[in-house]
């Protein structure tokens, strides 16, 4: 089913949750929302499964208007990030539900009913917890049993919110691949919920980076990763180090800064801001350099240095613990950053700042 | 070795500990259980052919068959409003939600006598309904339906108590899941709702009938007393009472307490359920 969305806002009381949502997607699709809590992703999923409503806008599902649909009619699959199981029903009526509730005219009989709770028992692998109450599963097991009953009523579109948000990472990953796999044999259209930027990028076809209720950005992974659109998602996708720039012919510089492994960007003259991330820049000791390294961790594999400017602003750096420059880098020291990669967009100090997501995220105030 | 386990700090005695128990145990004997068993002792003082009379006599068996009439009557209907109630409150966000929570429990604390008398200013003769009811050869005070009005007014909040924290706890999922499952409004609330609060909802179902049975108050007001027609068991027992005849009294007395241990005896089976 290709889904069409257009100009849908909502607001609930004085919060604009959704300010202006266009967004097709194609039949047999995978489609994450991606986006920090707040930012309307679970509210967009809501008013597509029929669970609230829009203010304006559209929704078109094949060309029906959706908006003139109860839920109970556009059948659709929705599995809650909490699974919401019923408790006083085993495994297998949980799985029936959605077709025992059908008017009596559609209703399947009871063997239909019972063959297609078993086919789908073995889908999933649950066979074995048939008779078991959502009580006795563990977190997977129950989120089987919620994409299960889901499943049933054969839904046109599947919608999950935070599929695997209460699980144990390693559980997550496999089921992951798993819910790939099911997409993929169902050929469902399907859209996921997630504020988890791993996830979004393993599992879907297309991600939807969504802030403060708008999208920020559609794409897949690298062009993502490697140019977002807004400073929200450089901010999002872990681009947490702002470092104030000036641009000139289109070239990057900063005193301090070793921009060289940068390209030429088709900007005008004049401030810019650069979102790096903390893996992407390498200091190398520099007496000249304004910067200097405050502290330094390690976890294991990387070292976390915090560096600071001569005008108290500072950033981060991650560097590989057992790199040869590591051993330099000590406390003290005054180095220049070599940035590998990054993001530029034109100044926007002095404007309001967009919410951040990452709450340690340091900001470079000025530099001269 | 493992250390046994201290349940007092070393060095204090358990002189204290020991005291507050042996309050409790005497206070509960000698206020509670201590005048319920001198109920039966008083009843069964003449023998059991004499209890048996008692109980078997018109009158008393009237007090009984309207009594559970009431509340057979009463103890669905607020088991009903006690759905509605809860639903309402805890589903869904309105104006005025909070208020009325707050106006659902006034009967807890409002005295049922007050109760009693509201009813009679409104539907009782010289009532403000009075007129009309009258001219539509309708009675409701001194009659039955005055009796079911007090009671109910009485026993509204029990099951609406009971059943609104669990609502509010469970929250709307279940039912948003049966939604996009195709459940309609009826099966939602058989196959979804209901279930989930069926022992809070059987809890307060109990303790809705004891307050009904034991109901003196309110009812004494609007029922008029009138022997062998408006007479609860508990006015019964008064009015054998007031007579001199106590060992009928007791009698009576003793089938009240006899279903308020059954409803305390049910309550604390479904307490268990409940928490499982």
């Amino acid at each position: 089913m290709s889904i069409g969305i257009s100009g849908l806002t909502k607001r609930f009381g004085r919060t604009d949750v959704l300010r202006g949502i266009d967004l097709g997607i194609k039949k047999g699709e995978l489609v994450a929302l991606l986006g920090p809590s707040g930012s309307g992703k679970t509210t967009l999923l809501k008013i597509i499964a029929g669970l609230e409503w829009p203010d304006a806008g559209r929704l078109e599902v094949d060309g029906v208007d959706w908006l003139q649909l109860a839920a109970q009619e556009r059948r659709i699959g929705f599995v809650f990030q909490h699974y919401a199981l019923f408790p006083h029903m085993t495994v297998r009526d949980n799985l029936a539900f959605g077709l025992t509730v059908r008017p009596r005219a559609e209703r399947p009989g009871k063997a239909v009913i019972a063959a297609k709770v078993d086919e789908l028992l073995h889908f999933l692998q649950i066979a074995h917890l048939a008779d078991r109450y959502p009580a006795q599963l563990s977190g997977g097991q129950r989120q089987r049993v919620a994409l299960g009953r889901a499943l049933a009523i054969e839904p046109k579109v599947l919608l999950l919110d935070e599929p695997f948000g209460a699980l144990d990472a390693a559980i997550r990953r496999d089921l992951r691949r798993w819910l790939r796999g099911v997409h993929d044999s169902t050929g469902s259209t399907t859209i996921f919920v997630t504020h988890d930027q791993e996830e979004a990028f393993e599992l879907a076809d297309r991600v939807v980076v969504m802030g403060e209720g708008r999208i920020e950005q559609i794409g897949h992974a690298d062009a993502i990763h490697d140019h977002p659109a807004t400073p929200f998602v450089a901010r999002f996708m872990g681009a947490t180090v702002e470092l104030p720039v000036t641009l000139q012919a289109g070239r990057i510089e900063a005193p301090g800064l070793d921009l060289s492994a940068l390209p030429r960007r088709p900007l005008p003259d004049g401030p810019a801001d650069l979102f790096v991330r903390p893996a992407d820049i390498l200091p190398v000791p520099d007496d000249a350099s304004p910067w200097r390294i405050d502290s330094r961790m390690s976890n294991g594999a990387n070292l976390r240095l915090v560096l600071s400017h001569a005008s108290g602003a500072l950033a981060e750096a991650d560097v590989p613990r057992r790199a040869v420059q590591a051993d330099a880098l000590v406390a003290g020291t005054a180095a220049r950053l070599r940035v590998a990669a990054g993001t530029v967009f034109p100044a926007t100090r002095g404007a309001p700042p967009a919410q951040k997501t990452e709450p340690k995220s340091l900001k470079l105030e000025s530099v001269r | 070795m493992t250390a046994p386990v201290v349940i007092h700090a070393p060095g204090q005695s358990r002189r204290g500990e020991r005291m507050l128990i042996a309050i409790a145990v005497v206070l509960t004997l000698f206020f509670v259980a201590a005048p319920l068993a001198y109920i039966f002792v008083r009843a069964f003082s003449e023998g059991w052919r004499v209890y048996a009379a008692n109980i078997l006599h018109p009158m008393t068996l009237h007090a009984i068959w309207l009594t559970t009439i009431t509340a057979i009557i009463v103890v669905p209907l607020n088991v009903a409003f006690g759905i509605a109630a809860a639903w309402a409150v805890a589903k869904h966000r309105f104006p005025g939600r909070g208020i009325l929570v707050t106006i659902i429990e006034i009967p807890f604390s409002i005295s049922p006598i007050i109760a009693g008398i509201c009813y009679l200013l409104l539907y009782g003769r010289q009532g403000l309904l009075g007129p009309w009811l009258q001219a539509n050869d309708l009675q409701v005070m001194f009659a039955l339906p005055g009796i079911v009005l007090v009671t109910m007014f009485v026993t509204a909040p029990f099951v609406a108590r009971e059943v609104l924290p669990l609502m509010q706890a469970q929250g709307s999922e279940q039912e948003q899941a049966a939604v996009t499952l195709g459940a309609n409004g009826w099966q939602i609330f058989t196959r979804v709702t209901l279930p989930n609060i069926r022992w809070a909802l059987l809890y307060g179902a109990v303790l809705c009938t004891a307050r009904a049975v034991g109901e003196f108050g309110g009812v004494s007001v609007v029922s008029g007393n009138v022997r062998g027609q408006t007479n609860t068991l508990p006015l019964h027992v008064e009015l054998l009472f007031n007579d001199l005849n106590a060992v009928g009294a007791f009698a009576a007395a003793s089938t009240l307490t006899l279903i308020a241990i059954l409803a305390l005896f049910v309550k604390a089976l479904l307490e268990g359920r409940r928490t499982r």
